[in-house]
């Protein structure tokens, strides 16, 4: 047998999903006998069967990648109750396997294939989307790339109606209909506790958080997950800066995202410029937007010739 | 052989894995370690805290590059993603050398993110020297390939595992990091003689050895590098240096991690045998 068609063949039988009580299935995907597959590129040995010997990679494949998929989106697991999670998980990791050298992306296609699997969550689907955005976007900024920030002199006699910023590529910016981050943190401290907990101590703590989860109301929020001295934070924005935030990351200028963003704000025109100023000395105080490429550097050359 | 052309002509002593739990040790305590190793996908991102706090590793301490996902074995190419992605970790780590697993993982595009064992065939020999060599091109620096603990045995195997990793060594013309651990394992679960293994394998191309603890389960022994080194994998790797000389050991905990000094005291036992090999040398 070739290498590539064993390999092929080993790896399907590897990623074959596991029966209910976590053993190799007998059948394979293809209706073949899983024990045949296993006989005819397996040796067995004085101790175990071909079909043993499979399984022990069968078992460790699935071991492993739910045990890393769980540890990414623990308040997913919070939101559907852990056996749903589980069954959930499965689900995702047959339809999504692995892409990528590292587990770090396993969880990259969980919010738009749970958008398209409404079955797993319910009557909580829209809060479980919201809760599988910010754990994604957490992994996001926590190892994002941080590029130069932009400094005050890079603004000094450019053209605003001119001026595109962008935003640092681990910041993201988020509509939830839930205040998901609430739920998340509270969902982490629990885990913390847990870490020193005994067994009364922890069933505890399941109530309190499925408790937590089942208060939860909608309330929508809008967020910009974020990174700061390599800290993970969750911030939350008002209408109007998401709005321009969003303008801007759409590649929007200054002033056309400044217009568009306050064009139906209660905020009084009068007011409107203190806020703008206020927001955007906080946005640049953290270091969210990048330093300007070149072309815009030309642009501003070119404005003041 | 101490310092050769597959470890950069280096002369590193006794190193542990940098892992998660020990940073704040490490980093406030400053211990005297010879080197770390890392495992290169944890830093194959593109920034935050874990690059924060290699980069303050490196400025103290020599650390030496080990993959688990470049699968020098799989019949598909290299992913030209990975391979930037560690070409750009390699010059900020100025590994001296960098080491990988000889076996499979993935295929059609499609990652298991395990080490699964090769058939031992002349064509998986080509196919893997093949990548081996293609890796070390672009990446400009000597590449040792891992032997793996292994739970399975391929009908189409036409060679012992010894001597496939000396034909994928001689074809690739790279080094071996020999884990004395892994054969252990594997001697068990297939039933050969370890020390057989040990003999047999090309000596002048060892770049490093890897130490480690493992679990034994009624049919079979798991790698899980959770437990102290046993005495048997400790006599393995006292051959092993008999036959080596005196070269870079790392000693491999990765679950449940006991604290800094009880690894490091650990990995410290290897000097019993490396000082026995220096001496051989002086004499």
């Amino acid at each position: 047998m070739k290498l590539f068609n064993l390999q092929r063949r080993m790896a399907r039988a590897v990623m074959t999903p596991l029966t209910r009580s976590e053993r190799m299935r007998s059948v394979a995907p293809d209706g073949r006998s899983m024990r045949a597959v296993a006989n005819q590129i397996i040796r067995p040995n004085d101790r175990l069967t071909s079909f043993e010997r499979l399984e022990i990679y069968n078992r460790q494949y699935w071991f492993r990648v739910l045990s890393a998929f769980a540890e990414d989106f623990p308040g997913l697991r919070a939101v559907l109750g852990g056996r749903r999670f589980d069954a959930m998980a499965k689900a995702y990791l047959i339809d999504c396997p692995s892409q990528s050298f590292t587990l770090r992306n396993l969880g990259s296609r969980l919010v738009s294939w749970l958008q398209k699997h409404p079955t797993w969550a319910g009557e909580r689907q829209n809060l479980a989307v919201d809760m599988a955005q910010l754990e994604w976007a957490d992994i996001e900024a926590f190892d994002g790339l941080r590029e130069p920030s932009l400094r005050p002199e890079d603004l000094t006699g450019v053209n605003p109606a001119k001026l595109r910023l962008r935003l640092q590529p681990y910041v993201s910016l988020l509509a939830l209909g839930y205040p998901v981050d609430d739920l998340l943190l509270e969902v982490r401290k629990d885990s913390d506790d847990l870490d020193v907990a005994s067994n009364t101590f922890s069933e505890r703590h399941k109530r309190k958080r499925v408790s937590a989860v089942a208060k939860l109301k909608p309330s929508p929020i809008f967020l910009a997950v974020h990174r700061l001295d390599e800290d993970v934070y969750f911030r939350r924005l008002d209408r109007e800066e998401f709005a321009i935030l969003s303008a801007l990351h759409a590649c929007k200028s200054l002033n056309a995202a400044i217009e568009s963003a306050l064009r139906s704000s209660p905020i009084a025109v009068a007011d409107r410029a203190a806020h703008v100023e206020k927001w955007f000395h906080t946005w640049s105080a953290l270091g969210w937007f990048c330093r300007l490429e070149k072309s815009a550097k030309n642009e501003k050359a070119a404005s003041r010739q | 052989m101490p310092a050769n052309r597959f470890n950069g002509h280096t002369d590193y002593g006794i190193g542990i894995g940098l892992r998660a739990p020990h940073y704040h040790h490490i980093l406030t305590r400053k211990p005297v370690v010879d080197w770390f190793e890392i495992i290169s996908e944890n830093f194959m991102i593109d920034g935050g805290r874990p690059l924060r706090i290699l980069d303050q590793i490196l400025e103290q301490y020599k650390v030496v590059q080990h993959g688990v996902s470049m699968y020098f074995g799989s019949a598909e190419r290299p992913n030209r993603e990975h391979l930037k992605r560690l070409k750009t970790l390699v010059q900020r780590t100025k590994t001296p050398w960098l080491s990988d697993h000889l076996c499979w993982g993935s295929v059609d595009g499609r990652y298991t993110h395990d080490l699964l064992p090769m058939p031992y065939t002349f064509e998986a020999a080509r196919i893997t020297a093949q990548k081996i060599r293609a890796v070390r091109d672009f990446i400009e620096i000597p590449v040792a390939v891992e032997n793996v603990s292994s739970y399975a045995e391929f009908h189409v195997s036409e060679m012992t595992e010894w001597e496939f990793l000396n034909e994928v060594a001689e074809r690739a013309d790279c080094g071996i990091l020999l884990d004395v651990n892994n054969i252990y394992v594997s001697s068990q679960n297939h039933t050969f003689d370890p020390f057989t293994y040990i003999n047999s394998v090309s000596a002048e191309r060892v770049a490093q050895i890897h130490i480690a603890g493992h679990s034994k389960y009624r049919k079979y022994i798991l790698d899980t590098h959770d437990h102290p080194v046993i005495d048997p994998v400790w006599k393995l790797y006292a051959r092993a240096i008999e036959r080596v000389g005196h070269t870079a050991t790392l000693l491999e905990w990765d679950d449940s991690i006991p604290s800094f000094e009880e690894v490091h005291d650990e990995a410290l036992k290897a000097n019993r045998f490396l000082a026995s090999a220096s001496l051989a040398t002086a004499v």
